[in-house]
């Protein structure tokens, strides 16, 4: 019996290959089953080889298995290119007509009709639904659980391609048990039957910014971005927001400083070369104290690099971008669950702190289905800050009826009004100012903003800015951020049944960068790994700007498209303990 | 009733002596006070240029932002807030180079704002370099020997891209001025105001003899139907672009009109707490 097992499918980019990982995650999910689905797709719209891995356990996963127990293949592409990554005994589903890999022998290929079954059903479409049912025959999992999902989905296309969809399935079903060899056990154990969530990081970042008060999202389509604009325009209408989309990423962030500026929420979501466009912007932000929350979905650079691909190089560009100095706030979660989250902090901080927020994803976080368990609407706190009521803006108000919008304060934070708002009127502007928002530029009052604005963050280190599993025999610290939380732990439970326990710090926060804190954690390891999507080691490079060389920190990078397997950390952990120092500081692989 | 006071300031403007935006600002703020308008619930929103610092002279909230962008936060606010007079404004460097995209996608938008660029055919804060409105020959800083490319026809280009309120004004008349800016305030929809505002420091072939000499003010035109695009087109052709008055006038439906959530409160008034009830149908989605 096994507690967990990694599934494919794979066939041409437009034949169902979504569909087909979705649904079994979806009905799997109901099950208590803990899901991770990961889709490989490239940017061509039809045609093209695409699949899609589900990662189906007994407990929580973040990250694709090492290696693949069972593969469904639509053609034999897919049988050519991925039967490599199974397991030695794994098992190959596809059509009669399919050969099996040439350089496998010691996996399986069960001859499933997928093709013959759909048609004669009536399409071929639904060899999807065959594929299930054969999955889940071979999991020792009862195809009735599509039931009432394949009757909802297929209600408004009539009974009858209800009844040929839950036939697929069940036809499938047959046809694997016929096949299967009994000496193989595919069977799943049975998981606890507690209901989660199955979202991707995207999802969760809708929902936050639903939750957190977000009324207008001006966004220009980018992948891996543009579902939070589809899944945002779906609900926000009716809630009384608005969704546009813009001409440009340049448009997509002003639009959103003007309506933020005028008191809603807004937000725009975007990746690099949105991000790259948007940075005189986010100065514009900083300079006018404006609240600004950016989704950056970080994917392969640079340029238009690897648009579908994972890659988590964006971190310099959140972190440095944008001419001049501002305080600004970056956010990094590294799971749907936090992605839900950190949106409501990005919304509060944005007022809070008045500057830009940054919530960082990647691709793998952005696009992989992950089990989220329920979240709780009762921690959505919504804080606007200084945001004034209209008796406590005509308070402040001069006695030329002006509001010292940039007034000084300890904290660096000045009180807002927002247009509209009687005895509020101020001036805003990117050119240097004073209090009431006059341009100016003497030297007095050049130090004096600067340092006003550079307070706001200089001692403040936000909540939850650390994630930390420590183990007090660990020698080693495995150091991440966004999407390589997930390979990380399990490379370390992996390292621990081989006798090496490690701990684990992950970064939530990385601007302002919560030094004291990680110098504390860094303090205990003499030895550090940091393990990143990109080339240049951009984390590993901001812990040894930070704190400095309290510690060896070494520095672990994938940048070809694919998020880490577990495996690959392990593997790089116990080479660094074979070789030591040789490979100190090494940036590339 | 308000008036002109109400929507003064008591800063000086950093413009050169007889810069034509002065009177840019004066009919806009007599404009103002004749439309009755609440300094508050007024905003104004600039780009960068000698042009731009015209919203830190008004009374009413002025939002001064980056180069090319003002139609941008205007249009922001306009979605946030409906019920604000929201007024964007700038150069023709500003909305006819570095922002043409913007005031392209704002007139097919047709969002409730009311645009108005100060047109000098020349770069003035950067001090003297060619602008796109720069006529073809024009000898610049930037280009010595004479721009070598046509200017840029905002008329034409405002009536293809969906205009419906385009006028056209002069500093050196700003009783005509202020009607059109009135007007444009009026409109409900996008409404666009050239306003021919001379650069008296770099440009010295627009100036505002120029202009006296060669603008025809349609007003002068008893036949002139501005509902007519057709007519309209022909007459900017046929004056070289140097027509004044009211062009254009056509009522369509504005974005915030057409908007679903048209029959809300303005955004800025509602609840932000989503309620559990409505958050757990969101989630349901996910279970
Ligand atoms: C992105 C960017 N590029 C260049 C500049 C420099 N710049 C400031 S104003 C301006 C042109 C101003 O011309 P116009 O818009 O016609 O306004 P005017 O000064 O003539 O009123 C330029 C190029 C800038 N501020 N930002
Ligand atoms: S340089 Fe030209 S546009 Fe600028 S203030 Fe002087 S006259 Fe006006």
């Amino acid at each position: 019996m096994l507690h967990q097992l990694s599934w494919m499918v794979g066939g041409q980019q437009g034949e169902g290959i979504d569909p087909t990982g979705s649904i079994l995650s979806k009905a799997l999910n109901r099950q208590g089953y803990f899901i991770y689905g990961y889709r490989h797709f490239s940017s061509r719209i039809k045609g093209g080889h695409s699949n899609y891995k589900v990662r189906i356990s007994t407990k929580p996963r973040l990250s694709n298995a090492d290696a693949l127990d069972m593969l469904v293949a639509f053609d034999q592409e897919t049988i050519d290119l991925n039967a490599r990554e199974l397991k030695p005994g794994g098992l190959i589903l596809g059509d009669s007509k399919f050969k099996p890999s040439v350089d496998r022998n010691d996996v399986q290929l069960l001859h499933i009709p997928l093709t013959e079954i759909a048609e004669e059903l009536g399409s071929r479409i639904m060899k999807n639904m065959v594929a299930i049912g054969a999955t889940t025959a071979i999991l020792g999992i009862d195809p009735s659980i599509f039931t009432d999902m394949i009757k909802k989905q297929f209600a408004r296309k009539g009974d009858k391609i209800v009844q040929a969809n839950l036939e697929a399935i069940r036809k499938g079903a047959e046809s694997a048990k016929e096949q299967l060899n009994p000496k193989t056990d595919f069977t799943l154990a049975p998981a606890d039957g507690k209901s989660r969530l199955l979202m991707m990081g995207n999802d969760a970042i809708s929902l936050g910014a639903m939750a957190a008060g977000c009324r207008v999202m001006p966004a220009y389509p980018i992948t891996p971005a543009s579902d939070i604009m589809e899944s945002l325009v779906k609900r926000l209408p009716e809630i009384g927001g608005v969704v546009l989309q813009t001409e440009d990423e340049i448009a997509a962030v002003i639009t959103a400083i003007g309506a933020s500026y005028a008191g809603a929420r807004a937000m725009t979501a975007t990746s690099g070369p949105g991000l790259s466009l948007m940075m005189e912007a986010i100065g514009l932000s900083g300079m006018t104290e404006t609240p600004l929350v950016i989704v950056d979905t970080q994917r392969g650079g640079p340029s238009t690099g690897l648009p579908t691909k994972n890659e988590q190089s964006d971190l310099n560009t959140v972190l440095y971008g944008s001419h001049g100095e501002i305080p600004r706030i970056v956010l990094a979660p590294s799971t749907a669950e936090e992605c839900f989250y950190d949106t409501v902090h990005a919304f509060n901080y944005a007022e809070q702190y008045q500057c830009p927020v940054i919530l960082m994803t990647d691709l793998a976080l952005s696009l992989a289905l992950q089990t989220v368990e329920q979240l709780d609407y009762s921690q959505v706190k919504i804080s606007r800050g200084k945001l004034l009521s209209d008796e406590e803006v005509a308070a402040l108000t001069d006695e030329n009826g002006y509001f010292p919008r940039y007034a000084d304060s300890p904290d660096g934070i000045s009180p807002r009004a927002m247009p509209g708002q009687k005895g509020g009127i101020h001036y805003v502007t990117g050119v240097e100012h004073n209090e009431i928002g006059r341009p100016l530029e003497g030297t007095a009052n050049r130090e004096k903003m600067m340092k006003k604005r550079m307070r706001k963050l200089e001692n403040v280190q936000l909540p939850n800015s650390l994630i930390t599993r420590e183990k007090d025999d660990a020698e080693w610290l495995i150091v991440g951020f966004g999407s390589t939380r997930g390979p990380i732990e399990e490379a370390r439970e992996q390292l621990a049944a081989d006798g090496i326990p490690t701990s684990h710090l992950h970064i939530r926060v990385l601007a302002p960068f919560p030094t004291q804190s990680v110098k504390d954690v860094l303090s205990r390891y003499e030895r550090v790994l940091v393990v990143e999507n990109n080339a240049t080691g951009q984390l590993a490079a901001q812990l040894r700007q930070y704190v400095g060389d309290i510690s060896t920190i070494y520095s672990q990078t994938k940048f070809n498209g694919d998020p880490y397997y577990p495996s690959e950390i392990t593997e790089h952990v116990k080479e660094l303990m074979a070789h030591g120092n040789s490979q100190r500081l090494s940036y590339v692989r | 009733m308000a008036t002109v006071k109400d929507f003064r300031t008591s800063v000086k403007p950093n413009w050169c002596p007889g810069c034509g935006d002065f009177s840019v600002l004066a009919a806009l703020q007599r404009a103002a006070a004749n439309l009755d308008l609440d300094p508050s619930q007024m905003a104004i929103v600039s780009g960068i240029g000698c042009s731009g610092r015209i919203s830190g002279y008004l009374k009413a909230y002025g939002f001064h932002g980056v180069h090319g962008r003002a139609l941008l936060a205007a249009q922001g606010i306009k979605m946030a807030n409906r019920d604000l007079t929201v007024i964007a404004a700038g150069g023709d460097g500003d909305g006819f180079a570095i922002g043409t995209n913007h005031t392209i996608h704002a007139m097919r938008r047709n969002i409730d704002i009311t645009y108005i660029v100060m047109d000098n055919q020349v770069y003035g804060l950067t001090k003297g370099q060619t602008s796109p409105r720069s006529t073809q020959g024009f000898k610049t800083k930037s280009t010595p020997d004479g721009s070598l490319e046509r200017e840029i026809s905002p008329l034409q280009l405002a009536l293809a891209s969906g205009v419906t309120f385009l006028a056209q004004g002069f500093s050196g008349s700003t009783k005509e001025l202020t009607k059109l800016i009135e007007a444009g305030i009026q409109h409900k929809g996008f409404s666009m105001i050239n306003v021919f505002s001379p650069c008296v420091t770099y440009n010295k072939i627009n100036t505002y003899d120029w202009f006296k000499e060669n603008i025809v003010s349609l007003e002068d035109d008893p036949d002139y139907d501005p509902s007519s695009r057709e007519m309209a087109m022909q007459k900017v052709m046929s004056t070289n672009e140097l027509c004044t008055s009211i062009i254009y006038q056509e009522q369509r439906p504005s974005y915030t009109e057409l908007l679903p959530n048209a029959n809300h409160k303005p955004i800025v008034k509602q609840e932000l707490e989503l309620g559990e009830e409505r958050f757990q149908e969101l989630v349901a989605e996910f279970a």
